[in-house]
């Protein structure tokens, strides 16, 4: 019962629109490092992992709007078509809006399968768009995913860290 | 009220499912309209206006790594690369000096063919900012954009021969297609005889392939391939591609013929517009020229 509070309090922390920001401002960055060669099939997804934790814990705040907008942003950054990111984020969203409060009752490590049924979602739309426009699905990308998946306990620590007061550092 | 609740439609309007929708359909519209029509490069490069602080902070940790590289560079590293370059240097001076002389030369043999000027070609340096994600897609974003003069179709050399051509401006930034792009295509010519070939793009990084080469063709391995400058994009005479391997099977009417860009075309970090900008206004003018320049090409080799 303890637990369940403790975790309850996780989800409950408030989070500033400016940190919101600046967590995918920053997954944008990481996105758009260099990468090259094996680097890059490997290289986890770090904007749909992190639009998902806003998206499991602060769904009335981050929603398939914002997800969409992300999207098209990365198409920019990555010179891809309008709205093959928008798309695959989307469905990203809305999974994890769906299953927000399903989330938050598992611990990290379940959570992380939830997340990469949830990735593999948002990967198959982004390869449907790659098979229709360039007729080849892009196998690469799926290990992408799994890498994106084992970030999430991470980043999930991270994220809630980083969004602890300085000041109340009272938790157990 | 409705309006200042504007801000609401996304924290309780309509339920997931609807938006799901709404938002997909919006996605596969876009992709639909920028896949098949050019009405969205607009919008493409004042979004890429926004977001060009984001992509020149990511180049930051390469930067910083480089420099850091320099400034630990040891002594013996320099010393070496020193003499190297003197070396390169004496063996390009003297080089230099014939140049002159033959420059001068083929300036008097054209006036007396009455050929036109070859062009004179300007080259301005680009960065190479960073790689389209996409490994299939070979193509990379240059920090030169339609403020630095550049525009679409316009040729990318480096210090060894053609690397590309620009194929999308953007103010900042402009997106440079690799000759080893799986829908690119180069027209060349074989050095040793001049016979006039097309060299595609393979989508592999150091592959290239001239198709449509008749089994009779004279071509061997180790040939080299210099841009023949019939398509007005790549300046003639420039190394593109060397031929590794010749494959004839005369059950294909086709011989298989691999090459390998003389450039190292992943591995740049400055690379060189052509910008012909200038010299585009006249084009059109001098446009009845070719055509009989083309019909005699056809006549020799249909392809």
């Amino acid at each position: 019962m303890n637990m369940l509070l403790q975790k309850d309090r996780e989800f409950m922390l408030p989070a500033r629109t400016t940190f919101i920001a600046g967590s995918l401002l920053a997954a944008l960055l990481f996105n758009g490092l260099p990468w090259s060669g094996i680097w890059l099939a490997l290289r986890p997804d770090m904007v749909a992992l992190v639009l998902l934790y806003w998206c499991t814990h602060k769904p009335h705040r981050i929603g398939i709007g914002i997800a969409w907008l992300i999207g098209i942003l990365a198409d920019v950054a990555d010179a891809s078509l309008f709205g093959q990111h928008a798309l695959a984020y989307t469905v990203l969203a809305f999974g994890g809006i769906v299953l927000h409060r399903r989330v938050q009752m598992f611990n990290l490590r379940q959570q992380t399968l939830q997340v990469f049924v949830l990735l593999l979602a948002s990967y198959s739309a982004y390869a449907a768009v790659h098979l229709q426009v360039q007729g080849r699905v892009a196998w690469t990308y799926m290990i992408g995913s799994v890498t994106s998946a084992l970030l999430w306990p991470a980043l999930t620590l991270l994220l809630q860290a980083l969004r602890h007061p300085r000041g109340s550092s009272e938790r157990p | 009220m409705d309006h200042t609740g504007s801000v609401k439609f996304f924290n309780r309007g309509p339920s997931p499912v609807v938006r799901l929708v709404f938002f997909s359909l919006l996605s596969l519209l876009l992709l639909f309209i920028d896949s098949r029509h050019q009405y969205l490069e607009s919008t493409r490069s004042v979004l890429s206006t926004l977001i060009y602080p984001l992509q020149r902070l990511t180049a930051v940790p390469s930067m910083l790594w480089r420099e850091a590289d320099e400034f630990f560079t040891t002594q013996t590293h320099l010393a070496r690369d020193n003499a190297q370059l003197r070396a390169q240097h004496a063996t390009d001076a003297a080089r230099a000096l014939q140049l002159q002389g033959l420059i001068a030369e083929n300036a008097r043999l054209r006036s007396m063919l009455e050929m036109r000027e070859r062009l004179d070609l300007p080259l301005q340096p680009a960065e190479v900012l960073y790689t389209e994600r996409d490994p299939s897609r070979h193509k990379l974003l240059v920090r030169a954009g339609a403020q630095a003069n550049v525009a679409a179709g316009q040729a990318v050399l480096d210090d060894n021969g053609v690397v590309g051509q620009v194929t999308r401006v953007l103010p900042l930034l402009s997106e440079v297609t690799l000759i080893t792009d799986k829908d690119h295509e180069v027209p060349v010519q074989v050095l040793r005889n001049g016979l006039r070939m097309i060299l595609f793009g393979s989508g592999n990084a150091n592959e290239l392939e001239l198709r449509y080469t008749p089994v009779t063709a004279d071509i061997q391995e180790g040939d080299t391939l210099i841009s023949s400058g019939i398509d007005g994009t790549y300046p003639p005479g420039l190394p593109v591609a060397k031929v590794t391997r010749v494959e004839r099977d005369p059950a294909y009417p086709f011989a298989r013929v691999q090459c390998v860009p003389v450039t190292g075309v992943n591995n740049q970090h400055w690379l060189f517009i052509l910008s012909s900008l200038e010299k585009l206004p006249p084009r059109p003018e001098t446009a009845p020229e070719p055509p009989p320049a083309k019909a005699k090409k056809v006549g020799k080799a249909p392809q």
